[in-house]
C-alpha cells in the first residue's frame, strides 16, 4: 500500500479539534425550539473532523517515525513557567483520534431518542469530541492535562442531566472517581516539571520521555523508601488505570454505563476508556520507562484479574447494559496485559484492542439501546425469543457479539490473539501463568456473551415482544459502520496495524532499557 | 523424501481453481443472506449449483493429485502428491496472502504469508467435503421445505461449508484455527436453527443446545490457542540455542505458524535432542489435542454432541458427522510430527476411551438420531485412538476419516429421510416394518449399516480393519497404556458398533409397525433426497476401495487409493517420522529393508496384526449381529429382561455415566455460583470502598460544616459580639457633654505623661 503525502496545512490537527467547537458556538445561537437545525448543525460539525481526519490517516507517512502534522506555539509564558500549544499525532494516536471522529458522528443518530433530548445535549457532545480530540493529539503535557479536564465537565452533564433514573449519582461518581485520577495526575506532573534543572522546565511530553529515557530523572527525595520515580509512575498509573478501567479501580463505569443514555455510553466505551490506555503508552511509561519495567508484572497481574474477573462478574449480571459495562472491564485488562508484556507483539496488540475493543463495545452498548428503547427495561431473565419478531436485529446483533468475543475473522481476536501470544513471548516467564490464566477469561467471554444472546433472543417468545418493530434503518445507520469496522479489521488487520506499528517501534525505544 | 523443488507440481490456474473452491460457498452466502429471501425458490437453487460446481472442482482437483502420485513397489513408498502455493510452482509463481504483518516486519522477513495447502490428505479431504456438502445442500431441499428460515439456513450452511473447505486448505496452524472458529460459529447458528421457531416444540432445547456446544468445544479451542502460542515461540527458542550449540547445522529461525515449518523445525530440534521430545513440546502438543477433544467430541468434552441433534437433520449429517467434528482427527494429521510419543500414548487412551463409551451409550439410546451420535462419537474415537497407535495408525485414522464421512452422512440422511416420512418422530420405539414403505432409505441405510459395521467389501471394513491392526501392531513394537486401551477397546466398542447398529436396523424397518399414526404417514421421500442418499451409500460401499476393479485382493492388502494418497512416510516432506516419534517403534525389528521406514512398513504389511485383526473384525461383527438379531428380530431374548440382569450397569449406561450431570453440578453451577459471588464481592467489597471513601468524604464534610458553624463561624461571631458588646460599653461614656470630654482628655494627657516619666 502506497501512502500519498498530502501537504495539508500545519494546523490541520487544530481544525479537526475545533470545528465541533465552532458547531457548538453555532448551536448557541439557534432558538431551542429548531431542533432540526441543532442536529443538522452536530451531524455537520461531527462530520467535517470525520472527514478530516480520514485524510490525515490516509496522508500519514509510515515511513517515518515520530510526531506528524506537528503545530507549536507558544500558549502561556510567565517566567519559568512555559505551556505550549504542542500537537501531533503518530501511529498510536492517529487510529483513535479517526475512531472518535466516527464515533461521535455515529452518536449523532442515535441519540434522536435519548429522553428530553434539548439544544444544550448536542452542545456538550460537541464539547466533549473538543476534549477528546485535544487529548489524543496534544504533546505538552500541560495541554494534556487541560483537555483531559474539559472532556470531565460535559461528561457529567451529559450522564446526569439525559441519564437513568440514578443518573445524579452515578454522574457524580463519575466525576469524582475521575477528578480522584486527574488530582494525582497533576501531583506527578507538577513534580516533574519542578524535577527538571533551572531555566530548563518544560511540559513538552518529548523532552520528559527523552529525560526518562536518556539522562533519567534527578534522583529528588525518597519518599517512605520509595524513588522519586516510582511516586510519579504510580500516580501517574492509577490517574490512567481508573479511566481504562483496570481491577479495582472500575466500579465507576457499570454505574455510568447503566445510567448514561445509549450514545454516551457508545463513547464512554468507545473512547473513554482508550484515554486510559492512551495515556500509559504517552503520558505514564516513557517518561518513567525504568519504574516501569520494575512494576511491569504487577500491571500485568492486574491485567489478568481484570480479564477473569471482569468477565466472571459479568457472568452474573441480569442486567443487559450492566453484563456489557463489565465485558469492557475485562477486555481493557487485555491492553493492560499487553503493554505489560513489553514485547513488539503486545504493545501492538494492546494498542489493536483499543481500537477493537472501541469498535465492538461501542456496537454492544447500541444493541442493548436498541432493545430497550422497546421494552424499557433491560432485564436479561425478562426477554425470549427476541430473534423471533426481530430477525436483522438478532443478524446485527450476533455480529456485534461475536465481535467481542473474539471469534476469529472478526477483529477482536487479532488484537486478543496478538497480546496473548506477545505476553507469551514476554523474557519475564512469569507472564506464561499469566495467559494462562487469561485464556480463562477468553473462554468465560463466550459463557457470558452466548448466555445472554440466548436468554434475549433464543427460545420461546415472550408475548409481551411479539409485536416488536425490527431494528431501524437509523439504528441500522449507527450500527453498521462499527461492524463492518469489525469484520473488515478481522480480515485486513494491516489497515490498522501498519500505522500502530510505526508508533509501537518509537514507543519500544523509549521503553527499552538503556536507551 | 521428495525433495523440496518439487514441493508445488500445481499451475497457477489449479491453484485459482482451488481457490475458487472456498469463495464460492462464501459469495453464495453474502448473496443469500442479503437477497435470498427474494430469489425464486428462496435462493435454494442457486446455493446447492454452487455446491455442485464446488463438488466438481473438488473431484477433478482430487484426480489431478492422484495422478501425481504413483503406487509404491515391494513395500516401499511410491511417489508423493504434495503442494504449497508459497512457494515457485511450474511457472515460477507464488501464491499467497500476506495477513497478519506490518510493512516493517515484512521487510525483516517476519511477515505471515499466508497460501493454499494441497497435498495427498487435503485432497482427499476436501473432495470428501465438496461431495458430502453437495448432497447435503440437495437433501436439504425436500427436508427444510416449509421452514420459516428457509433461506437463512442454506445461507448458513453455505458459510459453513466456506469454512470447512478453508480449514482443509489453510497452509498454516493460524488460518486452520481462524476457520475452526468459524465452523463452531456456523455450528452454533445451525444447531440453533430451530431455537427462533415458534413452531418447532423444542425450541427450548436448541437454544441451549447451540451454546452448550459452541461453549463445550471453546473450551478445547482455548487449549489449542495456547498450544500454538506455545508452538510459535518456543519452537524456535529451542532450535536457535541448539544452532548456537552446533547441533543443528544452519542459520537460525523465526517462529512460524507454517505447517511445513513446524513439522522440520520440530524434527530437527527432536533429532538433535538424540530422539526425545523435550517436555514442553509434548504439554505443546498435548495442549494442541485440546482442541481436537473439543471439537471431535473426546471424552470429557464429548457432552455437546448428542445435545447438537437439536439442528435440523442434514446440519447433523454434515457438520456432526462428516466434515466439522472429523476436523478434530484432521488437525491430528496436520500435527503428528509434533506428538511425542508420550503425547501419542495420551491421545491413544483417549480415544479408544472414548471409543468404547460411547459405543456403549449408543446401545442403550431410542431416539434414532441420538444413537447415530453416539456413534459417531465412538468412531471419532476410534480415529483418535488409531492416530496415537503410531504410523500405520495414523494413516488408517485418516482413512477412516474419509470412509466415515461417507456412510455416517448417509446414515444421518437416511435418518431424516425416516424422520421427515414419518412425520418428525424420533422415537424408535414407536418405528418398526418400515422397510417396505421406504424402500429406498431402508437399502441406503443398510448398506451403510454393514459399512460402518466393517462388513468385508464394505468401505468401513477397510479402514477399521487398518486401525484394528495399527493398533495390535503398535502394542507388538512398543507396548505403553495407549496402545494396550486401544487393542482392548476398540475391539469391544467395534462389536458394540455392529450391536447398536442393527438394532436401529431391526426396530426401525423390521417387525410389525408399533405406532398405528406413525405407520399411516410413513412414505417413501422425494427423489431429490433419495438421490442424495443413494449416491452417499455407494460411496458408502466403494468410497474405501474400489474391490471389483481389484478382483485379486480383495481384501486391500497391496494397498487402496487413500494409501497411495496418504502415505505416512512421504506426507510430512522433510520429516523422517522413525527419527522422531516413531523412533522406538523401530528399534524391535529384525529385517531390514533400505530405511526404517519401510522397515517399519514391512512390518506392518506382512506381520500378523493385518490378519489377526481380519479375524477379529469379522468375529466381531457376526457376534454383534447375532445379538442385535436375537434381541430385536426374532425375539429369542427379551431386551427387558437383558436389561435387568445387567441391573444397574444398565442404569449408568442409560443416564450417560451421569457425565452431563457431574458437568452441571461442577462446572456450571460452580461458574454460576463463582460469577455470582465475584459480583457481589464487586459489588459490596470494591464498590463498597469507593463508597466508603465516598462516605467519609461527605462526613468529613458535615463535620466541617458543623465546625464550621459552630467553632469557626462561632469565634467569628463571637468577635463580632465582643465588639459589639465593647461598643455597647463604650456607647455609655458618649455623653455630649463637653466638659466631661475635657475631664477625660485631660485625664488621658496626665496618663501618658506619666507612662513616659515612669518609663
Amino acid at each position: 500500500m502506497e501512502t500519498f503525502n498530502l501537504d495539508l496545512p500545519s494546523s490541520i490537527l487544530a481544525w479537526i479539534t475545533f470545528i465541533p467547537m465552532i458547531g457548538m458556538a453555532a448551536i448557541m445561537f439557534v432558538p431551542k425550539t429548531n431542533m432540526t437545525l441543532v442536529k443538522g448543525i452536530t451531524y455537520v460539525a461531527t462530520f467535517i473532523p470525520f472527514v478530516l481526519a480520514s485524510v490525515v490517516y490516509w496522508g500519514y507517512d509510515k515511513g517515518h517515525s515520530g510526531y506528524q502534522y506537528a503545530q507549536e506555539a507558544s500558549w502561556i509564558s510567565i517566567n519559568n513557567f512555559n505551556v505550549f500549544w504542542r500537537v501531533g499525532v503518530d501511529g498510536l494516536s492517529l487510529p483513535l483520534v479517526w475512531l472518535t471522529t466516527i464515533l461521535l458522528f455515529l452518536a449523532v443518530p442515535a441519540s434522536e431518542t435519548v429522553p428530553r433530548v434539548s439544544k444544550a445535549y448536542f452542545a456538550l457532545l460537541l464539547m466533549l469530541e473538543v476534549g477528546i480530540l485535544g487529548v489524543f493529539i496534544s504533546l505538552d503535557y500541560f495541554l494534556f492535562y487541560v483537555f483531559w479536564e474539559v472532556m470531565l465537565l460535559p461528561m457529567y452533564f451529559l450522564i446526569g442531566i439525559w441519564g437513568g433514573p440514578k443518573r445524579e449519582y452515578a454522574a457524580i461518581k463519575f466525576f469524582l472517581y475521575t477528578l480522584a485520577g486527574s488530582v494525582l495526575m497533576l501531583v506527578a506532573l507538577v513534580a516533574l516539571y519542578l524535577n527538571q534543572p533551572d531555566g530548563m522546565e518544560t511540559f513538552s511530553i518529548p523532552a520528559m520521555m527523552a529525560i526518562g529515557g536518556a539522562q533519567g530523572w534527578a534522583a529528588g527525595p525518597e519518599l517512605l523508601g520509595m524513588q522519586f520515580t516510582t511516586w510519579v509512575f504510580w500516580f501517574l498509573f492509577i490517574g490512567f488505570a481508573i479511566k481504562i478501567p483496570c481491577f479495582p479501580f472500575h466500579t465507576w463505569l457499570p454505574d455510568a454505563h447503566v445510567q448514561a443514555p445509549t450514545p454516551i455510553s457508545v463513547i464512554l466505551a468507545g473512547i473513554l476508556l482508550k484515554l486510559g490506555g492512551y495515556g500509559l503508552i504517552r503520558g505514564c511509561f516513557p517518561i518513567v520507562p525504568d519504574a516501569f519495567r520494575d512494576n511491569a508484572y504487577i500491571l500485568g497481574v492486574l491485567g489478568v484479574i481484570s480479564i477473569v474477573y471482569g468477565a466472571y462478574v459479568a457472568l452474573g449480571q441480569t442486567d443487559f447494559k450492566r453484563m456489557v459495562a463489565y465485558s469492557s472491564v475485562s477486555h481493557m485488562g487485555f491492553v493492560l496485559l499487553g503493554m505489560a508484556a513489553l514485547t513488539e507483539w503486545g504493545m501492538n496488540g494492546a494498542a489493536l484492542q483499543m481500537f477493537n475493543h472501541g469498535t465492538s463495545s461501542a456496537a454492544c452498548f447500541l444493541v442493548v439501546g436498541v432493545i430497550y428503547d422497546r421494552a424499557h427495561h433491560r432485564d436479561l431473565n425478562a426477554f425470549g425469543g427476541v430473534a423471533q419478531p426481530m430477525p436483522r436485529y438478532w443478524a446485527l446483533a450476533t455480529i456485534a457479539f461475536f465481535a467481542s468475543l473474539g471469534l476469529p475473522g472478526m477483529a477482536g481476536f487479532v488484537s486478543e490473539a496478538m497480546t496473548l501470544v506477545g505476553s507469551f513471548q514476554s523474557p519475564d516467564p512469569r507472564f506464561r501463568i499469566l495467559v494462562l490464566i487469561a485464556a480463562l477469561g477468553v473462554v468465560l467471554t463466550g459463557a457470558y456473551i452466548l448466555w445472554a444472546l440466548q436468554r434475549v433472543f433464543l427460545g420461546p417468545l415472550n408475548e409481551k415482544y411479539k409485536d416488536y418493530e425490527d431494528i431501524t434503518g437509523r439504528e441500522i445507520f449507527s450500527l453498521a459502520p462499527l461492524l463492518f469496522l469489525c469484520v473488515f479489521l478481522g480480515i485486513f488487520p494491516y489497515y490498522l496495524l501498519d500505522w500502530m506499528d510505526v508508533g509501537v517501534i518509537d514507543l519500544m525505544k523509549l521503553l527499552s532499557p538503556g536507551s | 523424501m521428495p525433495d523440496p523443488e518439487s514441493l508445488n507440481p500445481l499451475t497457477i490456474a489449479q491453484w485459482k481453481w482451488l481457490l475458487a473452491v472456498p469463495l464460492i460457498p462464501l459469495a453464495g452466502y453474502v448473496i443469500q443472506i442479503f437477497f435470498g429471501k427474494h430469489l425464486p425458490r428462496k435462493g435454494d437453487w442457486l446455493m446447492t449449483g454452487g455446491m455442485f460446481v464446488v463438488m466438481c472442482i473438488t473431484v477433478t482437483m482430487f484426480f489431478v493429485a492422484y495422478g501425481h502420485t504413483s503406487v509404491g513397489v515391494d513395500g516401499h513408498a511410491g511417489s508423493a502428491f504434495f503442494a504449497e502455493s508459497v512457494r515457485p510452482g511450474p511457472e515460477g509463481q507464488t501464491f499467497s496472502w500476506d495477513w497478519l504483518y506490518m510493512s516493517r516486519a515484512k521487510d525483516a522477513g517476519l511477515s505471515l504469508p499466508t497460501g493454499l495447502m494441497y497435498d495427498g490428505l487435503g485432497a482427499a479431504m476436501l473432495a470428501v467435503v465438496g461431495i458430502v456438502s453437495f448432497f447435503v445442500h440437495l437433501f436439504s431441499i425436500g427436508y427444510m421445505q416449509g421452514d420459516r428460515r428457509y433461506h437463512i439456513f442454506f445461507a448458513n450452511i453455505s458459510l459453513f461449508t466456506f469454512a470447512m473447505l478453508g480449514l482443509v486448505l489453510s497452509d498454516n496452524l493460524l488460518f486452520l484455527f481462524i476457520f475452526w472458529e468459524l465452523m463452531g460459529l456456523m455450528s452454533y447458528l445451525l444447531i440453533g436453527h430451530f431455537a427462533q421457531d415458534p413452531t418447532s416444540h423444542r425450541i427450548k432445547q436448541a437454544a441451549a443446545a447451540c451454546k452448550k456446544a459452541f461453549m463445550t468445544t471453546r473450551v478445547g479451542d482455548t487449549c489449542l490457542l495456547f498450544g500454538m502460542a506455545m508452538l510459535y515461540f518456543l519452537i524456535p527458542e529451542q532450535y536457535n540455542e541448539y544452532v548456537a550449540q552446533g547441533l543443528i547445522e544452519g542459520d537460525t529461525i523465526a517462529g512460524s505458524f507454517r505447517f511445513t515449518d513446524l513439522w522440520s523445525n520440530a524434527s530437527a530440534i527432536v533429532e538433535a535432542n538424540h530422539g526425545d521430545y523435550p517436555l514442553w513440546l509434548t504439554v505443546a502438543g498435548l495442549f494442541v489435542f485440546g482442541g481436537t477433544v473439543g471439537k471431535s467430541a473426546q471424552v470429557p468434552l464429548h457432552i455437546w454432541l448428542p445435545d447438537a441433534m437439536e439442528g435440523p437433520t442434514p446440519v447433523s449429517a454434515m457438520i456432526h458427522a462428516a466434515t466439522m467434528v472429523a476436523a478434530g482427527v484432521f488437525l491430528l494429521g496436520r500435527t503428528f510430527p509434533l506428538m511425542s510419543p508420550e503425547a501419542l500414548a495420551v491421545i491413544a487412551a483417549v480415544g479408544a476411551v472414548t471409543a468404547l463409551f460411547a459405543a456403549t451409550i449408543g446401545c442403550t439410546v431410542y431416539d434414532i438420531k441420538g444413537v447415530l451420535a453416539y456413534s459417531t462419537i465412538s468412531q471419532l474415537g476410534f480415529m483418535v485412538a488409531s492416530i496415537g497407535c503410531g504410523a500405520l495408525g495414523l494413516v488408517a485414522g485418516l482413512f477412516h476419516m474419509v470412509t466415515h464421512a461417507f456412510f455416517k452422512a448417509c446414515l444421518f440422511l437416511s435418518a431424516g429421510s425416516v424422520i421427515h416420512g414419518c412425520h418428525h418422530e424420533q422415537d424408535m420405539r414407536k418405528m418398526g416394518g418400515l422397510r417396505k414403505k421406504m424402500p429406498i432409505t431402508f437399502a441406503c441405510m443398510l448398506i451403510c449399516t454393514l459399512a460402518i459395521a466393517g462388513m468385508p467389501l464394505f468401505s468401513g471394513f477397510y479402514s477399521k480393519d487398518r486401525i484394528i491392526a495399527a493398533a495390535f501392531g503398535g502394542m507388538s513394537l512398543k507396548f505403553n497404556g495407549g496402545n494396550f486401551a486401544a487393542s482392548v477397546f476398540l475391539p469391544v466398542a467395534a462389536c458394540l458398533t455392529t450391536f447398536y447398529m442393527f438394532r436401529l436396523i431391526f426396530m426401525t424397518f423390521f417387525g410389525a409397525p408399533r405406532d398405528h399414526h406413525v405407520d399411516e404417514h410413513a412414505h417413501e421421500s422425494p427423489k431429490n433426497m433419495t438421490i442424495s442418499l443413494m449416491s452417499l451409500a455407494a460411496l458408502g460401499m466403494l468410497g474405501g476401495y474400489v474391490w471389483f476393479l481389484h478382483p485379486l485382493d480383495l481384501m486391500g492388502n497391496h494397498g487402496t487409493w487413500f494409501t497411495r494418497m496418504v502415505d505416512w512416510r512421504t506426507m510430512y516432506p522433510g520429516v523422517d517420522l522413525t527419527e522422531t516419534n516413531l523412533k522406538g517403534m523401530v528399534g524391535g525389528l529384525a529385517h531390514r529393508h533400505g530405511t526404517a521406514a519401510d522397515d517399519l512398513e514391512h512390518f506392518y504389511h506382512g506381520f500378523n496384526p493385518h490378519y489377526t485383526a481380519l479375524i477379529v473384525s469379522i468375529g466381531v461383527l457376526l457376534i454383534g449381529v447375532f445379538v442385535a438379531a436375537q434381541m430385536y428380530l426374532r425375539r429369542k431374548w427379551n431386551p427387558a429382561k437383558v436389561t435387568e440382569t445387567l441391573g444397574e450397569a444398565y442404569v449408568w449406561v442409560e443416564n450417560k455415566y451421569y457425565v452431563d450431570e457431574v458437568v452441571d453440578a461442577s462446572v456450571i453451577k460452580g461458574s454460576k455460583a463463582l460469577a455470582n459471588g465475584q459480583r457481589w464481592f464487586d459489588e459490596n467489597v470494591v464498590d463498597g470502598v469507593v463508597l466508603s471513601v465516598g462516605r467519609i468524604g461527605k462526613g468529613l464534610g458535615f463535620l466541617c460544616a458543623w465546625i464550621d458553624k459552630h467553632i469557626v463561624d462561632g469565634i467569628v461571631n463571637l468577635v463580632g459580639n465582643l465588639t459589639q458588646a465593647f461598643g455597647s460599653a463604650v456607647r455609655l461614656f458618649q455623653t455630649g457633654r463637653i466638659q466631661q470630654y475635657v475631664s477625660f482628655a485631660v485625664a488621658g494627657g496626665i496618663l501618658v505623661a506619666a507612662f513616659h516619666l515612669l518609663s
